[in-house]
Order: structure tokens, then C-alpha cells, then sequence
């Protein structure tokens, strides 16, 4: 905000009130933008945003059916290093915990199915994965960068959101309370 | 000179806590750039938020053109109002859609290259999309600096964004 107002102040006085009009549009434009009706922090103690999608397995995924089980819903894409880097991981505690609860679901947020596709045979995920795309991206209030993942409890509420390169063992003393013993 | 066990843990106890502090980008330095990581881009070519926000603002005439090189998706969700989608820079289809985009215009033209799609150190578009600029004869080719991803480092911070494709 200082180096705006300092644009102000240095702004040629001929230019300065066009500049300050512009400047106000600018930040009404900023301000609605703030009060978007849903931000991913936003979603924090609230009901999980439903969807229902076709898996890469061609199989029916809906949210909803997923309540009793702690979810962990991962947003990547093939062009994020940092998602693949997760992978591994994931299909670990999907394997560790999944009999305790926990199911992994991923939404690929690639432009190109057949790209997702690829990545999901060769990293061998054994959880679902379906295609988002800017919908469901704002549904979840918006997903501007990746990696992102939500956690979402056995009621179907969003218990803590991860967004960007989280420490994955964070990540697993987060879940790691809420599934079953 | 001997150095006692005491000593010699200080020391390994020092260098640890000292390559810990090292920000991610300085021990980047240590370790060899690679190919097409945003990394390679010169830092006299970095463009901040709010300058390039003050640059929006301020700039009346020969406006620069402000082209997003990362996914499409992230692009039609929000974007810098008046920038344009220019294809992954990752991509062959895409260099060839910037290729495309930019090819009738002076090189002396200002552009401006963003991502966002995720931390700087691996974003996989920019820098092939800026070497292919810079190939082409680009000289005034900037490059706004987000460190963590377009979210956090723009639109949580109230900059303008505009939604759709």
C-alpha cells in the first residue's frame, strides 16, 4: 500500500487525477476481490464443497459418499514438481491408513486429461484422481497455485488446508488424530 | 592445531544452523542451475508486484504486454486484468504459441512474463518462455517474481485480478 501511495505522491500533477480515479477503480476492483463469497481459508470448520466427477478409472466419484472417512483432497497438476514429489507419499499413508480411514482423492488440475492420465499410471496412485478445471478450482475458492490439499474429517468439514510445499510429516499429525485407532 | 570433540560439534553445529538460515534462493546458488528453471533468469530481469503494479497504473501509452505462460486453468480462474494466455511455457505447443503471439512485434516491445502456478524454484514455464523471448531478439523482457504462487503472492494481496478466459 506504501509503494501505491508513494506512486501517488510522485505521480505528475497533470497526470494525478486521472491516475487517482484509476487507482480507485483499482482498488474497488481489489476489494471485491477480497470479498469474494468463498476463499480457501474461508472454507476452514465448514462443510466440504460437494462435487461429483468421473474418475480416471471411469468410475463415479462423489464427494459425499466419502462421509465417515477423513479425506484428504489433493490438488496437483503434472506441471507442479512439488506435487509429484508428495506422490510417493500419498500412496504410502493410503496403504498405511487406509484401513484406519483415510482416503486419498486427487483432482488433477491439468489442461490435458491425457497428460494426467500418464502420470497416474506411472506414479501408480492407488487413490482416485478426477479432472478439475476452474469450477471445482472455485468451488474450493480458488486454486491459484499448487501444490493445495485439504483435510476433510469423518462429518464432511474441512479441518485444515495445506497450500504450497507443506512438510508432509505436518500434514500426517494433522490426520493422524482423526481416523479410527 | 587439535580440536576437541566439543569443538569439532560446535562447529558442525554452526555450519548446519548456517546452511538452515541460508534463504532458498541463496543456497540455490550453491548448487547448479537447472535447465529452464526460473532460476536462469537474471535478476536485473525480476519484476516485483507492486512494481508491476505501479506499472498498470502508470503507464498511459506503450503499455506492456503481459502474457501468462502457465496453465490455462489457473488462467481462467483469475488473472492480471488485461494480460493474455500465451500457452505453458513447459510445452512445445506452448513456446509455439508464444512464438506466435509476439512474432510481429518490435523487439524493443515491453513484456511482461508471469506464472504463478507454483513455488518459483519449480516453476517449469518461465524460463523456456523467457529464453525463447530473449532467442528471438526480445530485449525489454521482465519477469514478475512470485515466490510462493499466484494466489498468495497477488490476488490474497488485493492486486487486480480479472476472471474468465
Amino acid at each position: 500500500m506504501s509503494a501505491i501511495l508513494n506512486a501517488v505522491w510522485i505521480a505528475p500533477r497533470t497526470l494525478r487525477r486521472s491516475f487517482t480515479v484509476k487507482l480507485l477503480l483499482c482498488l474497488c476492483v481489489g476489494v471485491s476481490t477480497a470479498q469474494a463469497p468463498v476463499t480457501a481459508t474461508s472454507l476452514l470448520h465448514k462443510e466440504a464443497p460437494e462435487f461429483v466427477r468421473i474418475d480416471l478409472e471411469n468410475r463415479k466419484l462423489d464427494l459425499h459418499a466419502y462421509c465417515g472417512k477423513v479425506v484428504l483432497l489433493d490438488f496437483w497438476a503434472t506441471w507442479c514438481a512439488s506435487c509429484q514429489l508428495e506422490m510417493p507419499r500419498f500412496v504410502a499413508w493410503q496403504t498405511q491408513y487406509g484401513p484406519r480411514g483415510l482416503q486419498i482423492i486427487g483432482i488433477s488440475m491439468d489442461d490435458d486429461p491425457a497428460l494426467a492420465r500418464k502420470l497416474y499410471k506411472k506414479m501408480k496412485l492407488n487413490y482416485p484422481v478426477v479432472m478439475g478445471d476452474e469450477k471445482l478450482g472455485q468451488l474450493y475458492g480458488g486454486v491459484l497455485g499448487l501444490p493445495l490439499a485439504f483435510l476433510i474429517d469423518s462429518q464432511g468439514k474441512v479441518q485444515a488446508q495445506f497450500s504450497g510445499e507443506t512438510d508432509l510429516e505436518l500434514i500426517e499429525e494433522r490426520f493422524k488424530p482423526l481416523l479410527r485407532p | 592445531m587439535k580440536i576437541g570433540l566439543v569443538g569439532r560439534s560446535g562447529i558442525t553445529a554452526f555450519l548446519l544452523f548456517a546452511c538452515l538460515s541460508l534463504p532458498v534462493q541463496i543456497r540455490a546458488q550453491f548448487t547448479p542451475v537447472p535447465a529452464g528453471s526460473a532460476f536462469s533468469i537474471p535478476e536485473a530481469q525480476l519484476l516485483k508486484p507492486e512494481a508491476l503494479v505501479q506499472l498498470l497504473q502508470t503507464t498511459n501509452k506503450d503499455k506492456p504486454l503481459i502474457l501468462l505462460v502457465g496453465s490455462h486453468m489457473l488462467f481462467a480462474q483469475a488473472h492480471i486484468p488485461g494480460s493474455e494466455y500465451a500457452g505453458p511455457g513447459s510445452q512445445p505447443t506452448g513456446i509455439e504459441q508464444l512464438q506466435n503471439r509476439v512474432n510481429s512485434l518490435p523487439r524493443k516491445k515491453l513484456i511482461v512474463l508471469y506464472c504463478g502456478c507454483c513455488p518459483w524454484n519449480r516453476c517449469p514455464n518461465l524460463g523456456p518462455a523467457f529464453a525463447k523471448l530473449r532467442e528471438m531478439g526480445f530485449a525489454n523482457v521482465k519477469v514478475l517474481y512470485l515466490a510462493n504462487n499466484f494466489g498468495a503472492d497477488w490476488a490474497d494481496k488485493g492486486y487486480p485480478v480479472e476472471h474468465g478466459y
